[in-house]
C-alpha cells in the first residue's frame, strides 16, 4: 500500500500525517523536537505509521464484521497494551544507557546503586501508567519517565546522602542518547504481539486482523517537509513547502470554508489568508522578535511549577482578569511574580497572560487583511481553551459574529497540509 | 560581508566604486586643498547648485549606509545611545552621531572635512530637521533650510513651485555664495543641467530595461549601485554622463544577449519571479539579503527606493532653459515627498509595467517616514493587480533588526505563495 507522508519540524514538536492512496488520513504521530531533526522526523513518521496500522486494524475488524463498540474496546486495551511496550522497551534503553555511563564515568558504586534502585521502581510502577481510561500528562517518554526518575532520585538521595544535582545530570544524558535512537518497524510486530497476549480473553478474529496488518507492506510513496526546521530535513529542496502554505492548505482541507487561518506554534504566529482552494492569499508572521507565542506560556508555566497543559483550565477559572500588557516573555516572568506578591490570584493573572497573547496576534491577523468567515484556529496553542475563549471574545468585539473552527488535531494541520503537497505530487508524477 | 568580498562586478560597477571612493579621497583631503563642503540629503538634492560654488557635497545618509555595508554601523549606533539616542530614532542618525565620535571617519577610512554648511534640504523625511538640529551643535556651522511642500494633494503646484524657487534664490544661493566666497553663476547652472538630463535619459534606459524577459538588471540591489553617482555627488557633472553612457551601453548589450542581471554570486541563470520592491534596503546585511533574492530565482524588476532622490522615469528632466524652477520640480517630485496615492499609484504602475509576479515591501522599522502606511498601500496594490503581495521587516544600518533566518522563512513563503498561485490548486 502506497502512502504519502507530511512532517512538520516545528521548535517544540514534529509532527507527521500519513495520507493513503486517495487521500485519506490514515495516521498521524506526534514527537519532541529534538537536537537531531532527522532523529525527529523518523520517530515522528514511526509514530503516523504506528496509527496508520492501528486504523487499518480497525478497518480490518470492521470488515470482519465486528460491531463498532467492541472494536472500540479492543483497540484501546490493546493500543494501551502496545503503548505499555514502548514504555518498557524505552526503559530498558534508558536503563542500558545509564548503566554505561555509570561505568564509564565517575560515579560512586552508591550512586549506581541508586539508580539501579529507581529504575527498578520505574519498571515496577510501569503497568499503572497505562490501561482502559488511564491518561497521562504527556505521551513522551522523556516527560513521562523523567518525572518519576525525578520524583524517585530525590528520595534515593535524601536517604543516601548523594549529590541530587549529579544523578538528575546523568538522566539527561542519557536521555538524549535515548530519544535519539528510533524504534524500527519490526518492534510494531512484537509489540502488537505482546500487547494482544496482554488481553485475558483471547480473540482469534482480532489476532488474525493482526496478523494482516502486520503483513501490510507500507510503502512511501512521496514525502514533503515543513516547519521552522524544513531547511535541515533529510529532503530534496522541491520536497520542501514553506509551513504558510502548508497550514492555509492543511487548514483548508479541515474546513473546506476558512478564509483567515491563526496559527500559534512555539516561536511563531502565523496570520494566513487563503481562497476558496486553501491557495495562499496573504500572510504575516511575527516580526523580530517571538513574544506571544507558544514558548511563552511555556515559560509561564515553568515560572508557575505547573504543566503547560494546566495554565489553560486554570485561567478559565478566572473571575476578574488582571491587565497584562507585556507580551515579552522575559518582563511577563517578572510582571507575574510582582502580581503574585500583590496577592492577586493565579487564575486571573494567568487569564490577563493568555489575553496578552491573543491581543498580539490580533494584531498580525488584522496586519494580514483582518479576520473572515470563517476563521481555523490551529497550532499547539489551540488546544488551550483560555486562549480559545480570548480570542473568541476579541473576534466578537473586532469583527462580529465569526464561525470559529479549532479541530481536535490542529496540531497537525501544517503536517497534513505538507502530506497533501506531498500527494499532490506523487499523483502528477503517477499520471504523467 | 563586506562589500569588498564581492566578486562578480562589471566595469560600471568598478567605474562607481572608483568615483565615489575618489570623492572621499577628495573630501578628505579638503582641509589642504582649502576645498570646502556642504553636508546636504539625498531626497531634492541640490546637487549641481552646490557643485556650482564649487564645494563638495557631503551625504550623511550615504555615509551611515556605506558603514553599514564595512560593518562599522554596530558600533556607532552603540556609541549614540549611550549618549541618551534613544533605540527608536532612526538608525542612520544614529549612525552618523557614532561616526562624528570616532573621529568623522567615513566608509573608506579617511576622515570627513567639517561642513562649512550645513543645506537642509526638508524633502520627505521629517527626521532631517531634527538630524541637521544636532549637527548644527556638533559643528556649530550655519545652517539654511530649503523647505519643500509634501504632495498632499499629489500634485505640484505653481504656488509651491514658486515658493521653492523664491526660497532657492532669496536664502539658498546667498548661504551658498557666502559660505564658498564665489558668485552664482547661471550659465555654468544651465551647462550642469544639461549634463543632468543627459545622464537622466541613460538612467532611465538602465532602469526601464528591466521590462526585458529576463531582466538584464535587478532593479532593487543592483539598482542602488546605479543610483549612487546621480543621487550623490556627481549629477551634472562629465563623470556622471561618462558613467551612465557606459552603463546604458553595457546594460542593452545585456539585452542583446537575453542575459539575467549580474549579482554578487555571478549572473543569474534563470529568472524564476519578478519583483516590485518597496522600501529602501537593509544595509548591515545587503549581500545575505540580495543571495535570498537570486538564490530562488527572484529578480527586483523596479523599485521605489531608486527613485528616493528623485523620480525621472516619468518624464522629468532637469531642464537648462528653466534652471531653478526643474530644480524646484526635482526636490518636489521624489518619491518619498509623494502622498500615498501616489506611491500606490506608481507601485500599481510598475507592477503592470513591468510584468511583475508580485510587491514586495521591505518595512524598516526605524523610518516613520517611509514606513507609516505601507501596509495599506500593499493591500491596495494586491486589490488593483491580484500580484501576491509580501511584507519582510528589517532596519536600514542597525544590525540588531535583521533576523535573517525570519526573513529568509517569510521570503521563501513568499514565493511559494507566488508560485502556487500561479500553478492553482494543481501545486
Amino acid at each position: 500500500m502506497n502512502y504519502c507522508v507530511g512532517i512538520d519540524l516545528g521548535s517544540t514538536t514534529t509532527k507527521a500525517v500519513v495520507l493513503g492512496e486517495s487521500g485519506e488520513v490514515l495516521g498521524r504521530g506526534i514527537t519532541n523536537s529534538r537536537s537531531n531533526y532527522e532523529i525527529a522526523c523518523d520517530v515522528s513518521v514511526g509514530e503516523a505509521l504506528i496509527s496508520a496500522r492501528f486504523g487499518l486494524l480497525e478497518e480490518a475488524l470492521a470488515a470482519e464484521g465486528v460491531e463498532a463498540d467492541r472494536r472500540k474496546v479492543q483497540l484501546e486495551e490493546l493500543e494501551q497494551g502496545f503503548r505499555e511496550e514502548q514504555y518498557r522497551g524505552d526503559l530498558r534503553e534508558l536503563g542500558s544507557v545509564m548503566g554505561r555511563l555509570l561505568e564509564a564515568g565517575t560515579y560512586s558504586a552508591q550512586e549506581a546503586d541508586a539508580v539501579t534502585c529507581v529504575l527498578d521502581k520505574m519498571e515496577q510502577n510501569a503497568g499503572s501508567l497505562y490501561g482502559r481510561g488511564k491518561s497521562r500528562k504527556s505521551d513522551f517518554f522523556r516527560d513521562l519517565a523523567g518525572g518519576e526518575y525525578l520524583e524517585l532520585v530525590e528520595g534515593e538521595a535524601k536517604t543516601r546522602a548523594l549529590s541530587f544535582d549529579r544523578l538528575v545530570g546523568l538522566y539527561d544524558k542519557a536521555i538524549l542518547e535515548v530519544e535519539n535512537t528510533v524504534a524500527h518497524d519490526e518492534s510494531f510486530s512484537s509489540r502488537i504481539k505482546a500487547a494482544l497476549g496482554r488481553i485475558p480473553e483471547q480473540d482469534a478474529l482480532l489476532a488474525k486482523a493482526i496478523s494482516a496488518v502486520v503483513a501490510m507492506n507500507l510503502t512511501k510513496a512521496g514525502s514533503v517537509g515543513t516547519g521552522y526546521g524544513r531547511q535541515t530535513l533529510p529532503f530534496a529542496k522541491e520536497d520542501i513547502r514553506s509551513e504558510i502554505l502548508c497550514h492555509g492548505l492543511g487548514a483548508h482541507a479541515m474546513f473546506p470554508n476558512t478564509r483567515t487561518v491563526l496559527d500559534i506554534g512555539g516561536q511563531d504566529t502565523k496570520a494566513i489568508q487563503v481562497d476558496g482552494n486553501g491557495i495562499v492569499t496573504s500572510f504575516q508572521m511575527n516580526d523580530r522578535c517571538a513574544a506571544g507565542c507558544g514558548r511563552y506560556l511555556g515559560y509561564i508555566a515553568d515560572e508557575m511549577n505547573i504543566g503547560l497543559h494546566e495554565l489553560g483550565p486554570m485561567a478559565c477559572k478566572s473571575t476578574r482578569p488582571v491587565k497584562i500588557n507585556s507580551t515579552c516573555t522575559v518582563f511577563a516572568g517578572a510582571e507575574l511574580r510582582e502580581r503574585l506578591s500583590l496577592g492577586e490570584k493565579r487564575e486571573d493573572i494567568l487569564a490577563g497572560l493568555h489575553r496578552a497573547i491573543i491581543l498580539r496576534a490580533m494584531s498580525l491577523l488584522a496586519r494580514s487583511g483582518g479576520i473572515a468567515d470563517e476563521f481555523t484556529f490551529t497550532g499547539g496553542v489551540a488546544k488551550n481553551p483560555a486562549a480559545v475563549e480570548a480570542l473568541r471574545k476579541l473576534i466578537q468585539e473586532n469583527y462580529g459574529e465569526r464561525t470559529l473552527n479549532i479541530s481536535p488535531d490542529s496540531i497537525y494541520t501544517g503536517a497534513l497540509g505538507a502530506a497533501m503537497f506531498a500527494q499532490r505530487e506523487w499523483r502528477r508524477r503517477h499520471c504523467a | 560581508m563586506s562589500e569588498e568580498k564581492q566578486v562578480f562586478k562589471d566595469d560600471s560597477q568598478l567605474r562607481q566604486k572608483t568615483m565615489i571612493a575618489d570623492h572621499y579621497s577628495r573630501l578628505a583631503a579638503a582641509p589642504d586643498t582649502g576645498e570646502k563642503s556642504v553636508y546636504t540629503f539625498v531626497p531634492g538634492n541640490l546637487t549641481e547648485l552646490i557643485r556650482n560654488f564649487d564645494l563638495l557635497p557631503v551625504l550623511p545618509e550615504i555615509n551611515a549606509l556605506q558603514s553599514a555595508m564595512r560593518g562599522k554601523s554596530k558600533e556607532y549606533i552603540a556609541a549614540a545611545e549611550r549618549e541618551g539616542h534613544s533605540e527608536d530614532v532612526c538608525t542612520y542618525v544614529k549612525c552618523d552621531v557614532g561616526m562624528k565620535r570616532a573621529g568623522n571617519v567615513g566608509p573608506t577610512g579617511e576622515r570627513l572635512p567639517d561642513p562649512d554648511l550645513l543645506l537642509l534640504s526638508y524633502t520627505g523625511c521629517f527626521t532631517f530637521m531634527k538630524w541637521f538640529e544636532i549637527l548644527k551643535q556638533e559643528y556649530d556651522c550655519p545652517v539654511t533650510m530649503l523647505h519643500v511642500p509634501y504632495q498632499g494633494e499629489g500634485e505640484i503646484t505653481d504656488s509651491m513651485r514658486k515658493y521653492v524657487v523664491d526660497q532657492i534664490k532669496q536664502k539658498i544661493i546667498p548661504a551658498l555664495e557666502k559660505a564658498s566666497g564665489k558668485k552664482f553663476d547661471i550659465d555654468k547652472l544651465r551647462e550642469q543641467l544639461r549634463r543632468s538630463a543627459q545622464a537622466e535619459d541613460d538612467l532611465v534606459a538602465v532602469l526601464e530595461s528591466a521590462k526585458n524577459r529576463p531582466s538584464p538588471i535587478d532593479a532593487y540591489f543592483g539598482g542602488v549601485y546605479y543610483i549612487g553617482p546621480i543621487f550623490t555627488a556627481f549629477r551634472g557633472t562629465e563623470q556622471a554622463v561618462d558613467y551612465y553612457r557606459l552603463l546604458n551601453q553595457e546594460i542593452q548589450e545585456r539585452v542583446r544577449l537575453g542575459k539575467g542581471p549580474v549579482t554578487p554570486d555571478g549572473e543569474m541563470k534563470e529568472e524564476r519571479f519578478r519583483l516590485v520592491v518597496e522600501g529602501p534596503p537593509n544595509w548591515t546585511n545587503f549581500r545575505e539579503f540580495w543571495k535570498m533574492f537570486s538564490e530562488e530565482g527572484a529578480v527586483c524588476v523596479a523599485s521605489s527606493y531608486t527613485k528616493v532622490g528623485g523620480v525621472y522615469d516619468t518624464g522629468f528632466r532637469h531642464d537648462p532653459d528653466r534652471p531653478l524652477e526643474s530644480l524646484a520640480e526635482y526636490c518636489l517630485g521624489c518619491y518619498t515627498n509623494l502622498n500615498l496615492p501616489s506611491r500606490v499609484d506608481t507601485l500599481e504602475r510598475y507592477v503592470r509595467e513591468y510584468q511583475a509576479d508580485g510587491l514586495l515591501v521591505n518595512s524598516i522599522k526605524s523610518c516613520n517616514s517611509f514606513s507609516a502606511g505601507q501596509l495599506m498601500m500593499l493591500r491596495e496594490v494586491g486589490d488593483r493587480t491580484g500580484v501576491p503581495c509580501g511584507f519582510v521587516e528589517s532596519d536600514l544600518v542597525d544590525p540588531r533588526y535583521f533576523s535573517g533566518s525570519n526573513i529568509k522563512n517569510r521570503l521563501e513563503s513568499y514565493f511559494q505563495m507566488i508560485e502556487q498561485k500561479r500553478g492553482g490548486v494543481q501545486v
